[in-house]
């Protein structure tokens, strides 16, 4: 097993031309330290002049072993490694997870005000994570100024998260079982005014690029992706929908209450940047109207439990540590062991700001997981972008990449 | 459980692959031996409606698990709305598994990750090279038997043993 693997040069000839031996074409490398990569991707570029013959993209270089790490600790502190792999859906990594472990124990009593907050929550982070990504992509194609507003916006979906969880970025609010705790006082007040001062934003985005004829020649027509490759390829998300393919988690296969909401899924049968683009920008006027119904429902179940009442699974709460030894046994062994789970083994996806995150996760009757897989949306949808680059200018290589939407930390985990 | 699972797809399969399902938390998988996995994959693909492979990854039960590792394939119908899970036993010395690249060009990265993360080979992948490790890794991380790289303590009298099995890229 501990042979070293020895790679030549002709391992690496297939991935570029014939041309590329003679010196016709040029071989460039982009990346890993480039701003317009949107992390740490690294691109070999095979290029006949400016125009790309093939484009290897190599990853790998944020990989921190997180499987490995999570099939070392038990289910309840794996969590916390969720955070870490998608750092702009944190929540909806959170909640794939908890999902996923649900499903293995075989809870299905989560209370109706968790499944509330889990969706409020993931749709904020839906509408944060697609601020990063309009904010970057254009910035990429030289609109500066949307960036700064894009930002701005996200702070306030921050401050949301720090209010229920006393952290910006790496929340592991939502837990199997349930949540941390309840949201605070002031938490619905804080959503609704951002999601009356939301829409206005949007159209400011949209008044500045959707019909901005520079902006315009530099995404249409542009990573044409027909939709029999997208799906034989194995792409999800907004990418999938920008090449007309009507598809959706929350409406196919729904979680977490999504089916009582009434939503649009954005489809645009053109499959270039820009109908990724128009996609995403519509998905964030969805993402608003789940989140006006959900805190109706948030409204009416004020006071109720947000964690299921099987003690196996979820801590007590503290005053009950006081009086009953019964309480005691349960914190004890939730915060030590953790509890077990039985052999076999589920997949339960979701739909990210990215496409469809799974969980594959298999128990061995024991507290730690025999294996926990992350099917995680970047890592497949890059898989198209040689597919999608060949044939374009360098330049469009980066409004490729900007409308696939990557973050390497879900690419490499 | 879905109709058109219940009523098409497991009893094709059943009868097709000689194979038992198993159900889980409703959700469906057949065990089929490497050596008729194509002959699944395109009976999934072409008769089924199984369009999309959303995801392949490896198990190893290391120490008792026979045979040592399972390759779990994800099988998506976007026409049905159903999904259906293959496991393939692999034997640590025959760590090889037939690439279903030629069927579902999405195996291809995974692939390369399963031969990454496990050391199992898939015959007919056209580019199988470590992905997420350095192209001159030792080993494979996410075998059981890997340690999970807490770096030893080196005090003088082990510091050569140890050193010398540190693993590090090809000067």
């Amino acid at each position: 097993m501990l042979e070293r693997m020895e790679i030549t040069v002709d391992d690496l000839r297939h991935l570029v031309s014939e041309r590329a031996l003679s010196g016709e074409t040029m071989l460039l490398n982009m990346g890993p330290q480039h701003p317009s990569t949107h992390g740490v991707l690294r691109l070999l570029l095979e290029l006949d002049g400016e125009v790309i013959v093939n484009c290897v993209p190599d990853i790998g270089f944020l990989h921190t072993g997180i499987e490995k790490n999570m099939e070392a600790k038990n289910y309840i502190k794996a969590t916390v490694m969720t955070d870490r792999m998608d750092y702009l859906n944190t929540v909806g990594n959170n909640l794939a997870y908890a999902l996923a472990v649900e499903k293995l124990l075989g809870i299905d009593d989560i209370p109706e005000r968790a499944q509330i907050i889990r969706v409020i929550l993931a749709e904020l982070q839906r509408i944060a994570s697609h601020l990063v990504w309009l904010g970057t992509h254009a910035l990429d194609l030289a609109a500066m100024s949307v960036f700064l507003y894009c930002f701005r916006e996200r702070e306030m979906i921050l401050e949301i998260l720090e209010m229920v969880a006393g952290q910006r970025m790496m929340t592991t609010y939502i837990r199997p079982g349930g949540l941390w705790r309840d949201v605070p006082p002031g938490f619905a007040e804080a959503v609704r005014a951002f999601i009356d001062y939301f829409p206005a934003r949007i159209d400011q985005y949209e008044a500045l690029l959707t019909e901005n004829p520079l902006f315009l020649q530099r995404v249409k027509g542009i990573g044409v992706l027909r939709a029999e490759d997208a799906i034989a390829h194995g792409a999800t998300g907004p990418v999938l929908r920008g090449s007309g393919i009507k598809y959706d988690i929350r409406k196919a296969r729904p979680y977490s209450g999504y089916e009582q909401y009434d939503f649009d899924i954005p489809v645009r049968p053109e499959g270039d940047v820009y109908a990724r683009y128009l996609v995403r920008m519509e998905e964030m006027r969805q993402s608003l109207k789940i989140i006006r119904q959900a805190l109706d429902k948030l409204a009416r179940t004020e006071g109720q439990p947000v964690r299921t009442p099987n003690r196996k699974f979820v801590p007590p709460p503290k005053s009950e540590l006081a009086h009953s030894m019964e309480a005691v046994i349960h914190h004890f062994k939730y915060w030590t062991e953790g509890f077990h789970a039985p052999k076999g083994a589920v997949y339960v996806a979701v739909e990210s700001p990215r496409g469809e995150l799974g969980f594959y996760i298999e128990g061995n009757g024991g507290p730690h997981p025999q294996r926990i897989h992350a099917r995680t949306p970047s890592f497949a949808n890059l898989q198209l972008l040689p597919m999608m680059s060949k044939g374009h200018m360098v330049a469009d290589l980066v409004a490729i990449i900007g409308s696939i939407d990557i973050v390497l930390g879900d690419v490499d985990r | 459980m879905d109709a058109y699972l219940s009523d098409v797809v497991i009893p094709t399969l059943q009868e097709r692959l000689a194979a038992a399902p198993t159900v889980f938390r409703d959700e469906v998988s057949f065990q089929v031996p490497a050596e008729r996995l194509l002959e699944a994959a395109r009976l999934l693909r072409d008769e089924l409606g199984f369009d999309a492979l959303l995801d392949v990854t490896a198990v190893d039960y290391w120490p008792e698990g026979r045979p040592r590792f399972h390759v779990v394939y994800q099988f998506y119908s976007y026409t049905h709305n159903v999904a259906v899970r293959l496991r393939v036993p692999v034997e640590e010395d025959a760590a090889e598994v037939p690439s279903l690249v030629g069927l579902y060009p999405s195996a291809n990265w995974y692939e390369r990750e399963v031969w990454d993360m496990f050391g199992i080979r898939f015959t007919g992948h056209p580019d199988l090279r470590r992905i997420l490790m350095p192209y001159d890794w030792v080993g494979h991380p996410l075998r059981k038997d890997y340690p999970l790289g807490y770096e030893e303590p080196q005090f003088s009298f082990n510091f050569d043993d140890i050193e010398r099995r540190k693993p590090r890229p090809r000067s």
